[in-house]
C-alpha cells in the first residue's frame, strides 16, 4: 500500500516562494495566475496487508510527530493500493 | 556553571558556542552528541546551536528535532534548566515544542548574513538580565527561514506575559511584531534567531552578546 502525504502551508501563513514564483510566471507573460502556493508531496511506502484504517492512523501519527508543522502547515492524506 | 552544547550532523555554529563558553567561563563546555541519550551529569546550561541540521531536510529543525537526546533536552528543561537555542537552534526549539511558534523562510527570500540591531524587551530572564531593558544592542545574524511566524493569540501571549526577549530594530526576515528571540514560560528557555556567541568580543567584531553569557553564570552563581 502506498501513502501520499501533500503537505503545504495554511491559509494565511505568508508563501515567499509561491509569491516569487507567482510574480515569476506573470513576468513570462501568464498573466492568469493570480498567485502561487507551495507543497511538498510525501510518498510512503507502507507494509502489505494493512487495513486501511490503520494505515491512515498511522499516517496521521506520522504527520503530527515528523511530516508536517502543524503550526503553520496542514496535511491531506491519500492512500492507494501500490 | 557547567554548560553543554549539543551538536548535530550539521550543525556548524556549535564551535562558535563552544569557543564563546569556554573563553567566558573558563572551563570547556560539555559536547553532547545528538544520538546519546545519557545526559552529562550537573548540567546548568545547555546551548543548541546554529547551523544546517540534517541539511534543513523538510524543514528547519524537524529532523533534529526528533533526535534521540530531544527527551533528555526535554528533561533538562522540566527541572529549570536554562536552554539557550540560536538560529537553527531555536527553530530546532519550536519543532519540539519547548518554545511556541515557527521559523519560515524570509519575507524577501533572501539570505540575510549581517549586524542586526535589537532592542532588548521588559522581561525578567537571566539571559537578558545585564542588559538595559530598552537598550539597543547589535548581534549578527545569518539565516535563510527567520521569519517568526505564531498566531495571534499566542503573540498576544508572548507579549501580554513579557516573554518577547528581543525585537529587531530593522526588521529583516518578516517576523510577526518585530520579534528576534522568545522565552519560555518560566523564562529559562530562550530562543533567537541573532547570534549572540558570535558578538563576545574577540577578533569577531561585537560584544554585545558577551553580557547574554555572564547574565546566566551569574544568575545561576547566585541562585
Amino acid at each position: 500500500m502506498k501513502a501520499i502525504v501533500y503537505v503545504e502551508l495554511k491559509n494565511g501563513v505568508l508563501d515567499p516562494q509561491g509569491k516569487a514564483v507567482s510574480e515569476t510566471l506573470s513576468r513570462l507573460g501568464f498573466d492568469e495566475v493570480k498567485s502561487a502556493r507551495i507543497g511538498k508531496r510525501i510518498e510512503l511506502e507502507l507494509e502489505d496487508g494493512l487495513a486501511k484504517d490503520a494505515a491512515e492512523a498511522r499516517v496521521k501519527e506520522m504527520c503530527e510527530s515528523l511530516l508536517a508543522n502543524t503550526v503553520i502547515e496542514r496535511y491531506q492524506i491519500e492512500l492507494a493500493d501500490a | 556553571m557547567k554548560a553543554g552544547v549539543i551538536i548535530f550532523p550539521g550543525s556548524n555554529c556549535d564551535r562558535d558556542a563552544i569557543t564563546a563558553l569556554k573563553d567566558i567561563t573558563g572551563q570547556d563546555p560539555v559536547q553532547i552528541w545528538h544520538k546519546t541519550t545519557e545526559w552529562p551529569k550537573g548540567l546548568d546550561f545547555v546551548v543548541v546551536p546554529g547551523g544546517f541540521s540534517y541539511g534543513d531536510y523538510l524543514r528547519c529543525g524537524a529532523m533534529a528535532g526528533n533526535s534521540p537526546i530531544i527527551p533528555e533536552l526535554k528533561a533538562f528543561a522540566n527541572s529549570g534548566g536554562h536552554i539557550l537555542g540560536i538560529c537553527n537552534g531555536f527553530q530546532i526549539l519550536t519543532e519540539t515544542g519547548l518554545l511556541p511558534g515557527a521559523l519560515l523562510r524570509n519575507a524577501g527570500l533572501n539570505f540575510v548574513c549581517r549586524n542586526e540591531r535589537l532592542i532588548v524587551s521588559p522581561n525578567s530572564s537571566a539571559f537578558t538580565s545585564e542588559y538595559q531593558s530598552g537598550s539597543e544592542v547589535i548581534v549578527p545574524v545569518a539565516h535563510h527561514d527567520g521569519n517568526f511566524f505564531a498566531d495571534d493569540a499566542t503573540l498576544d501571549m508572548l507579549e501580554g506575559d513579557g516573554r518577547v526577549a528581543f525585537r529587531y530594530a530593522d526588521n529583516p526576515n518578516g517576523s510577526a511584531r518585530d520579534i528576534a528571540g522568545i522565552l519560555s514560560e518560566n523564562r529559562r528557555v530562550l530562543g533567537m534567531m541573532p547570534h549572540p556567541e558570535r558578538a563576545i568580543g574577540g577578533h569577531e567584531g561585537g560584544s554585545d552578546g558577551r553580557a547574554m553569557f555572564t547574565g546566566v553564570m551569574n544568575a545561576l552563581a547566585t541562585a
